[in-house]
């Protein structure tokens, strides 16, 4: 049985303007001009309207499809670290260009960022399945300019001539490249486990529960544990580097990261009336 | 059941006392807190006046009311938890960026470099300061006591356009006469080699705050004025016009028609 959704309505949309900008992902439609708009699988039938229905149009502006962004705000940290790793000429002083730094933390430092890029750029054409086609331009090139910019501004002092390595020495920096370890795993188990889940659609919606995976237990204590995780890498690379741009850039990502995790948290409680209540947003017992 | 209606009634009673009582407090807090700013800022005025009047020129004004501006400028941080809590419907960052933007330049950069002390970009944005203040300030004095004299309402909304930009050339005037002083000095500024691999340089900072002044001084001082400018003057507004609601009254002519097509398809296969 065909039933018609909100994406046919857009396309038939596209076909009467006959104009290509209107592509269906640039088209917001809602019941009520202020209302939310309405998602591309609604069903015509299920509308709180009668036989007719008033629909206002709204032009979302040009629009990038999920991998498209991801891939942009990844790909740019990744090369304007080594662009620093490597002392291009004018970034540091000119007896400096091409030389490399003498202390082994820097190389590690170097290894593990350009490894934890890689591994995002890998999940997202071979892992992540996105829900919404789509993100406004606008949005993207604020993030890319501030994935870029920090990177680039914790990649100069990382790099610098006058990097000072951290306080407790080789002990500091093999820790770190522990934990680092283990929260790059971790997150890389919840981003599978997580999209095995939206792959098996034959079981209707559900939450994400913990497997035979150690890594994904923490699911036990956490909604989002792949936050958690990416907080625990982004902490145990500032304890790695002992740099402050590192850690002011991980307070920053933690906050955003635990509103989103609330978000998620918020909307699992509302839909799943069976929602362990020992689970929290992001960090165990606490957020 | 008659006992348990007339629990609900006192309860709503109690609330609505509650609620009462609540908007009366915020309404007396925010009135004191008004003219006591008021007042502040008239102190001020009056102090720099007689200054002027007695000693014929303005070297040394700032020194004789800079603590007085610094407690009124930094009790303005008061406002930035009014906006919080939800007592003025202004937003918290507008608020918290104009209020951060005045002390950063009564702390950060006229108190800290006295060499900058006696320009005559300081004296201009004191003045500019000072007469906006007081406008503001007793505007909301009388919007609180429901008697809005005419030349307050016109005031507040007609000096800014001579005000504000006297106001940021003067700061941007005496931010760029400080900078020699602080490259010299060397202020508030770190270096490497040091054990957080950081560095920071004032110089540079100042100068990056002299080229953000356009585009935050335009969305966060700018906008907001003229939203307030056209939902006060205006009855209907015209001005807040988006895309979406003039293609809206194209939309509906036309949508009969794209309805109508897809209910017919619905009915062929739904």
């Amino acid at each position: 049985k065909v039933r018609s959704n909100i994406h046919n309505v857009k396309s038939v949309f596209v076909f009467i303007y006959s104009d290509p900008r209107w592509y269906p992902a640039r088209q917001s439609l809602t019941l009520d001009p202020k209302g939310k708009f309405l998602r591309d699988e609604e069903i015509l039938q299920s509308l709180p309207v009668g036989t007719t229905a008033t629909m206002y149009f709204k032009d979302l502006g040009p629009q990038l499809g999920w991998t498209t962004v991801f891939f942009a705000e990844n790909i740019g940290p990744l090369l304007i670290y080594l662009l620093f790793y490597f002392r291009v000429p004018y970034i540091y002083s000119d007896r400096c260009a091409f030389t490399s730094s003498p202390h082994k933390v820097v190389t590690m430092a170097c290894v593990c960022h350009t490894f934890h890029y890689l591994k995002r750029l890998i999940e997202t054409i071979f892992v992540h399945r996105f829900s919404h086609g789509s993100m406004p331009l606008r949005t993207i090139v604020k993030n890319c300019l501030y994935y870029w910019g920090f990177s680039a501004w914790l990649a100069y002092y990382i790099n610098h001539p006058l990097y000072t390595p951290p306080s407790y020495g080789e002990v500091q920096v093999h820790y770190a490249m522990v934990i680092f370890a283990i929260c790059e795993m971790g997150n890389f188990s919840i981003h599978l486990s997580l999209s095995h889940l939206r792959g098996d659609r034959s079981r209707g919606r559900r939450f994400p529960v913990p497997s035979k995976n150690p890594f994904t237990w923490l699911f036990f204590f956490v909604s989002c544990p792949n936050h958690t995780y990416e907080v625990g890498t982004w902490v145990s690379f500032s304890i790695m580097t002992q740099c402050l741009p590192v850690a002011v850039f991980t307070v920053l990502g933690f906050i955003q990261m635990t509103v989103w995790a609330k978000g998620k948290h918020r909307a699992y409680v509302r839909e799943f009336k069976d929602y362990p209540a020992v689970r929290v947003a992001i960090i165990p017992l606490i957020l | 059941m008659a006992s348990s209606e007339e629990d609900g009634t006192v309860e709503e009673k109690e609330n609505n006392n509650k609620k009462r009582t609540k908007s009366a407090l915020t309404t007396a807090w925010l009135t004191f807190y008004n003219i006591a700013m008021t007042a502040g800022w008239l102190v001020l005025a009056m102090a720099m006046l007689r200054f002027y009047i007695k000693k014929g020129t303005h070297k040394g004004l700032y020194r004789s009311i800079a603590r007085t501006l610094k407690f009124f400028q930094t009790f303005a941080l008061v406002e930035v938890g009014h906006c919080a809590i939800g007592i003025v419907r202004t937003s918290v960052i507008v608020t918290g960026v104009q209020v951060c933007s005045r002390i950063f330049m009564v702390w950060l950069v006229a108190s800290s470099i006295r060499q900058i002390q006696n320009e005559e970009s300081v004296i201009l944005f004191l003045v500019v300061w000072t007469v906006t203040e007081i406008t503001r300030y007793s505007y909301y004095t009388f919007k609180l006591l429901n008697h809005l004299p005419y030349f307050v309402k016109w005031a507040r909304y007609n000096f800014f356009i001579v005000l504000y930009p006297l106001g940021v050339i003067g700061e941007l005037l005496s931010i760029y006469a400080a900078l020699p002083f602080v490259r010299r000095s060397g202020m508030y500024s770190m270096r490497l080699p040091n054990k957080y691999n950081v560095s920071f340089d004032y110089y540079y900072c100042l100068i990056i705050v002299m080229l953000s002044y356009i585009p935050c001084k335009e969305t966060v001082c700018l906008e907001p004025t003229f939203k307030l400018l056209q939902t006060s003057f205006s009855c209907k507004t015209h001005l807040t016009h988006s895309k979406g609601s003039k293609l809206a009254v194209r939309m509906r002519s036309i949508n009969k028609k794209v309805i109508g097509s897809i209910s017919s398809i619905s009915e062929n296969y739904g």
